[in-house]
């Protein structure tokens, strides 16, 4: 396909960007299932609830990382090379936590003793938890800048990027998703284990909240490369009204019992704060602290504009139809979980 | 060791066990689709016993498989940023299309071909089913052509010198249908459906040694055995097209497949050898004009020898040729065992013959050796480039990642992988104790209900 003068850099880091915001919407509320794993569910059946309740999606959710990755890799090689390269241990830190969160779902109720269960629960939700707040302390160096050479390679040190203002960036990571979890499985649940669940949600807002106070004076304050962004187009502040309005509304939709309304503003909270993040920090892909002409950004860590113009045919082809199923498949199991033969 | 070493050992590693777990579910999913059409069409009860059994096993291979492939989409950046950066732009987007065309399909029909049994009809089931046997051969299919093109490289141009040089896509569809693509591709995947075949016929006959499930054992080795035969045959006739192939397009990687030192017409073929790379001799059993035969179909045509190949450009010789023959002779041992067991059922004397039930119960690890021996062959027989005559493994490292660094995480992913292995095997065991369910010879819900409608009810 020809796109003629279309942006196609521009376009790409808004599509890699969407990419990241689907995977961050969708398996953030099954890691924050993960993260709540063993303090709000007790009981062996309410944890067999919880699995079940991300059963049939949970892998789904997933490929939106994985195709994220391959989007980052044929889209701004430079980027992918120098970030996995450059952020190695941290990396194969969060690719064992996946790991053991993905199978951990699958082996938990195939044995019936009491020790595998509870090892594969601990598994579980460990895996879940270091895998959220690994992911938050990567967005956090992202926003925050890495060092990088001449020859665009990280100058940096595993223990260099737990520095506060990602390990902060980490913590709102957790408590977002936790708290979108537990929304959701206020969705998923019945009786007195929805109880529970939802009595958790008020306090996992508030600690979203505070956390992205401080986070957002810590950016005011700290990372004037985005401060700058909104500077130069003041219009995006406007982007930061629906944001609260739509974490307002969680708690008024769960109060009046419309679990749905509030997962949804929950899910639009969340692609409000990527969309702010992805502005704040356009056209970077990487910025560069404290050299900032070695930044990688759409342009210069790009593809050709062949590959950008095939692999937008590909999205184009693609998505729609990968979004046409995915809310089949959601449809398919809407409404409260049911135990039977083939759960887990 | 040289960090060269420790990344290529780790991505070997990981791509290793990776691909324990695809062939199975490839080749289950083929099987799966079989013996749901076989029971939608028959309304034989004993086929949704068996669906529902193997769709466990299934489900079982599924999530090591997705849970050890995520390591490898991000492996190339991690280990090999250097060579991303070079091939990011012809490599990358067959990987971006493998998740949107593949994963996404396999994942989202999975949740229905798991969960879906009481929720949808049988005829919607069975479309689930066959998607995510669609899905899996997809995902093989991007995987391994943007390995061939690692292997043949075409349709780009290097643009840039030096630091900065990198491949850049020309023509999509050259690169899609690069000379050895389509010949991988129909090679891995016959050699998944044997995986997955003999998985079944293995179990099966498990059975019918302990005297167990016999019914289901029967069914089970039928529809296996079936599919074993079909895909042992092809994986000669594809394997053949692939030698051929590399004769033509790396004639390294062929010379080192036979030990072949001297370019030379009437080329001989080693059934079995030892190669001393020393005395660039090979030594074994040889049959003369063979080997030129088999690469150009003519035994005058001369083939190329190790030596006229210089010597910076020459891959491990005796590793390739043991694992290639390794591979070659299981091949046949598995076309020879799928034609015996088929005539023992033909005349209904399999029950009977233990020593045969007993060679057909490790059947199961020829396919998963061959698999594996044949990769190694394929990228051993690569060296010492990553991007052949493009780029050589030792430059496509990253740069800034360590050699503790490296050993750390293989330590790491050692420990977590024996872990994972150890919980596959033991709940595949306590699956094939617990064998299939008496209770799913009735269905229950939505798909009992569709067989009301049709035929007046199952069972
Ligand atoms: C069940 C598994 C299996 C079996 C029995 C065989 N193979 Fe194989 N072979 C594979 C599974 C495999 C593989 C894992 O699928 C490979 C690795 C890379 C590839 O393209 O396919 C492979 C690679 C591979 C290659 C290298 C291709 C390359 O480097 O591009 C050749 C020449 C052959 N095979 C030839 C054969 C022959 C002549 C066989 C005789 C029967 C045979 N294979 C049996
Ligand atoms: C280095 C190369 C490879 C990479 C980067 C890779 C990547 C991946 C990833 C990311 C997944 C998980 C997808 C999900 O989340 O659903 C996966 C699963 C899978 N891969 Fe690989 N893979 C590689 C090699 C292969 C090969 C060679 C094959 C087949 C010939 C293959 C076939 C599959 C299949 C069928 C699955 C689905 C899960 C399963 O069936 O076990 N992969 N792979
Ligand atoms: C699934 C089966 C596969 C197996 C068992 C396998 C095996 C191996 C092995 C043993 C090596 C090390 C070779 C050496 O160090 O001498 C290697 C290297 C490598 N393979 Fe594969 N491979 C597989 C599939 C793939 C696929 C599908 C891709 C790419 C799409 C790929 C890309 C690479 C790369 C980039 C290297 C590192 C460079 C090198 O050592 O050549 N591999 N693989």
């Amino acid at each position: 396909m020809n796109f003629g003068s279309l942006d196609l850099n521009t376009v790409w880091f808004a599509l890699v960007g969407v990419l990241f915001t689907g995977y961050v919407i969708l398996d953030g509320f099954d890691l924050g299932v993960g993260v709540l794993h063993l303090f709000a569910a007790k009981r062996d059946e309410d944890r067999r609830v919880f699995l079940n309740a991300i059963g049939p999606v949970w892998d789904g959710n997933e490929v939106w990382l994985v195709t994220g990755g391959g989007a980052l890799f044929a889209a701004f090689p430079a980027v992918y090379a120098t970030v996995f390269s450059g952020f190695y241990l941290a990396f194969m830190l969060l690719l064992c936590a996946l790991i053991f969160r993905a199978v951990s779902i699958e082996f938990r109720s195939k044995h019936a003793s009491l020790r595998w269960r509870r090892f594969w629960d601990r598994s579980f939700a460990l895996g879940s938890f270091c895998s959220t707040l690994l992911i938050g302390v990567a967005m956090g160096n992202i926003a925050w800048g890495v060092p990088i050479d001449e020859r665009g390679e990280f100058a940096g040190s595993f223990l260099g990027l737990l520095h506060p203002y990602a390990l902060l960036m980490g913590v709102t990571t957790v408590a977002l998703f936790a708290m979108h979890g537990a929304i959701y499985l206020v969705l998923k649940t019945e009786g007195e284990l929805q109880a529970g669940v939802r009595a958790r949600v008020n306090p996992l807002i508030i600690a979203f909240i505070l956390s992205y106070v401080l986070l957002t004076l810590a950016t005011l304050l700290y990372v004037p490369h985005v401060t700058e962004a909104f500077r130069r187009e003041p219009w995006f502040f406007a982007l930061v009204v629906p944001v609260v309005l739509a974490i307002a509304n969680i708690p008024r939709e769960v109060n009046r019992g419309r679990e749905f309304y509030a997962f949804l503003s929950s899910c639009a909270a969340m692609a409000g704060l990527m969309a702010i993040f992805g502005i704040g920090n356009y056209p970077y892909l990487v910025f560069s602290h404290p050299l900032p002409e070695h930044s990688l950004t759409a342009f210069n860590a790009a593809s050709s504009p062949k590959t950008l113009g095939i692999m937008l045919t590909i999205a184009l082809i693609g998505l729609p139809v990968v979004l046409a199923y995915s809310v089949s498949i959601y449809w398919i199991f809407r409404g409260k979980v049911r135990l039977d033969k083939m759960s887990y | 060791m040289s960090t060269e070493l420790l990344a290529r050992l780790q991505f070997a590693f990981t791509i290793t066990f990776h691909y324990l777990y695809p062939p199975l579910s490839i080749g289950l999913g083929v099987l799966l689709v079989t013996i749901e059409a076989l029971w939608l069409k028959t309304n034989n009860p004993l086929f949704h016993q068996m669906a529902r059994f193997w769709t466990k096993v299934f489900a079982l291979t599924f999530a090591i498989g997705v849970a050890t492939g995520i390591v490898m989409e991000f492996e190339f950046g991690t280990n090999w940023a250097t060579y991303s950066r070079y091939v990011g732009d012809v490599f990358g987007s067959a990987l971006a299309a493998e998740g949107i065309f593949a994963f996404f399909l396999e994942s989202g029909f999975l949740a229905l071909l798991l969960f879906g049994w009481d929720k949808i009809g049988p005829k919607t089931h069975f479309l689930a089913t066959c998607m995510v046997a669609l899905g899996a051969h997809f995902s093989a299919i991007w995987i391994i052509v943007a390995n061939s093109w690692m292997q043949t490289p075409a349709g780009f141009h290097i643009v840039g010198e030096g630091l900065k040089a990198s491949a850049e896509i020309t023509d999509f569809w050259a690169m899609v249908f690069n000379p050895s693509s389509m010949d991988r591709l129909t090679h891995t995947v016959v050699g998944a459906w044997q995986a997955g075949a003999w998985l079944m016929v293995s179990i099966g006959a498990w059975y019918l040694l302990k005297r167990q499930h016999r019914e289901f054992a029967r069914a089970s080795m039928k529809v296996g055995l079936a599919l074993s035969l079909f895909a042992s045959v092809l994986t000669l006739e594809t394997g053949d097209y692939s030698a051929k192939g590399v004769a033509r397009n790396q004639p390294a990687k062929f010379a080192a497949l036979e030990g072949l030192w001297e370019t030379t017409p009437n080329a001989p073929l080693h059934v079995v050898g030892w190669v001393d790379g020393k005395a660039e001799a090979t030594h074994g059993l040889a049959l003369p004009g063979l080997l030129s035969w088999l690469a150009h179909g003519d035994t005058a045509q001369p083939v190329t020898g190790l030596r006229e190949i210089p010597r910076d450009e020459r891959p491990p010789v005796n590793f390739t040729f043991q694992l290639f023959h390794l591979m070659v002779g299981i091949g046949f041992a598995m076309i020879g065992l799928a034609l015996w067991a088929s005539w023992a059922l033909w005349q209904k004397t399999l029950e009977n013959s233990r020593a045969l039930l007993w060679l057909l119960v490790i059947s199961v690890l020829g396919p998963q050796i061959a698999n594996q021996a044949g990769w190694w062959v394929a990228e051993v027989g690569r060296q010492p480039w990553i991007v052949y005559k493009l780029l050589r493994t030792s430059q496509g490292l990253s740069a800034v990642v360590h050699a503790n660094q490296i050993i750390a995480s293989m330590v790491m992913f050692t420990l977590v992988y024996l872990l994972l292995f150890a919980a596959f095997i033991f709940l595949l065991n306590e699956k094939i104790r617990h064998g299939p369910d008496a209770a799913d010879l009735t269905p229950t819900g939505k798909l009992a209900l569709g067989f009301k409608d049709t035929k007046g009810g199952a069972a």
